[in-house]
């Protein structure tokens, strides 16, 4: 068995539960790419590609977590949000796991949905609506940014392997014999721990972004201050 | 406020090489968090193969593209291991990036500064392919 493949196997989830998420997945990121497109300009172009790009890289560092014989990757849900937005975030994590299903044979073809939706779905959303809550409420310094980074990343893949639970009850091809409750538990166990090693990386690294360049921070510059004074809603509206 | 990202992208594009084609060989080569939760129920031994039990990951089937050149990190061909996970890195970094990067280039808005609004009826002479993204309002 092969022991580099780090998403979602072929044969883990039935082909029909794949094939309804492979849906879920592509309308989401026709919308993605719909919204999104207004985030991307001149800047923000290469930008993502760097980020997709740094997100392959590191999903290749397993790092090893306190359970023996157990290791975590970054998922990269919470970096793309931060550093590029939402919409455009989920698209960079979609096409790290694109070019991993078609090219490094790790995570089924026919489990793409699946492995979009967990990662580059759930966990850039989870991720950002905490940043945009975050960071209106914690101080505007390198802390404050470390914070939300850390939190958002830690919960976003929680949230994130959780949505492996719901695929897995939906089509799990073997029978738990009712103990879904047991596989969530030791899901949520592994990224409880995974999460700190994500959000460690994600805080390091967004820090020195901010720190070098922080006109390319996303989330600096899409969220401003929660100060009560202008009432003029933020450009883009739902973003 | 404009400056250009470049550089930046450059560089970053550089430690992206650099932990892709080098500390990757560093890394745990232990099952992650979702495969660990999979073996549950399954014996396994040094190499992480399963050896006994009854666990979900024995339902796991054949890669559709698992004889792919790089398939599981590795460059077929490539007998040093160090060499055939490094450049199987850097290939997916640049693949990656290639990817991503020529994409968003093409999808994203013409001849506007990163903080216009975005109603300006822009795109008129769209790259192919990104015509029906012309989606303002």
């Amino acid at each position: 068995m092969e022991t580099l493949a780090m998403h979602i196997s072929n044969g883990i989830i039935d082909g029909p539960v794949a094939a309804i998420f492979a849906v879920l997945a592509l309308a989401v990121l026709t919308l993605s790419v719909l919204r999104g497109r207004r985030d991307l300009d001149d800047r923000l172009a290469p930008m993502a590609g760097l980020v997709a790009a740094f997100i392959f890289a590191v999903q290749m560092l397993n790092f090893p977590i306190v359970t023996a014989g157990v290791s975590g990757h970054l998922l990269g849900g919470a970096l793309a949000a931060l550093l590029v937005g939402p919409w455009v975030g989920a698209l960079c994590v979609a096409v790290v796991l694109v070019v991993q299903a078609l090219v490094f044979g790790d995570g089924g073809v026919a489990m793409l949905g699946l492995n979009i939706t967990n990662m580059a779905i759930i966990g850039t959303a989870a991720a950002y609506l905490l940043i945009a809550l975050l960071l209106r409420v914690l101080p505007r310094t390198s802390g404050g940014l470390a914070v939300t980074a850390f939190v958002s990343a830690l919960v976003s893949v929680l949230v994130a392997s959780q949505g492996f639970v719901l695929e897995y009850w939906l089509g799990g091809t073997t029978d738990l014999g009712g103990n879904l409750t047991g596989l969530a538990g030791t899901v949520a166990g592994f990224h409880l721990l995974i999460g700190i090693g994500e959000g460690l990386i994600t805080a390091t690294t967004v820090v020195t972004v901010a720190k070098v360049r922080p006109d390319l921070v996303y989330a600096l510059r899409a969220l401003k201050p929660a100060t009560p004074a202008p009432a003029v809603p933020v450009a883009g509206g739902a973003r | 406020m404009s400056k250009r990202p470049w550089p930046f992208v450059l560089g970053g594009l550089l430690v992206a090489l650099l932990l892709a084609g080098v500390v990757s060989n560093y890394a745990s080569p232990h099952p992650d968090g979702l495969d660990s939760s999979l073996l549950k129920g399954c014996t396994v031994n040094a190499d992480d193969e399963i050896t006994g039990g009854s666990c979900p990951a024995q339902q796991a089937k054949q890669h559709e593209l698992g004889d792919s050149p790089l398939a599981d990190y590795g460059v077929r061909g490539v007998t040093n291991g160090f060499l055939s996970t490094g450049l199987s890195g850097v290939i997916g970094v640049l693949l990656t990036f290639a990817l991503g990067g020529g994409l968003f280039w093409l999808t994203r808005r013409r001849g506007t500064g990163p903080d216009a609004t975005p109603d300006t009826p822009d795109g008129t002479g769209a790259a192919p392919g990104t015509a029906r993204a012309n989606s303002a309002g």
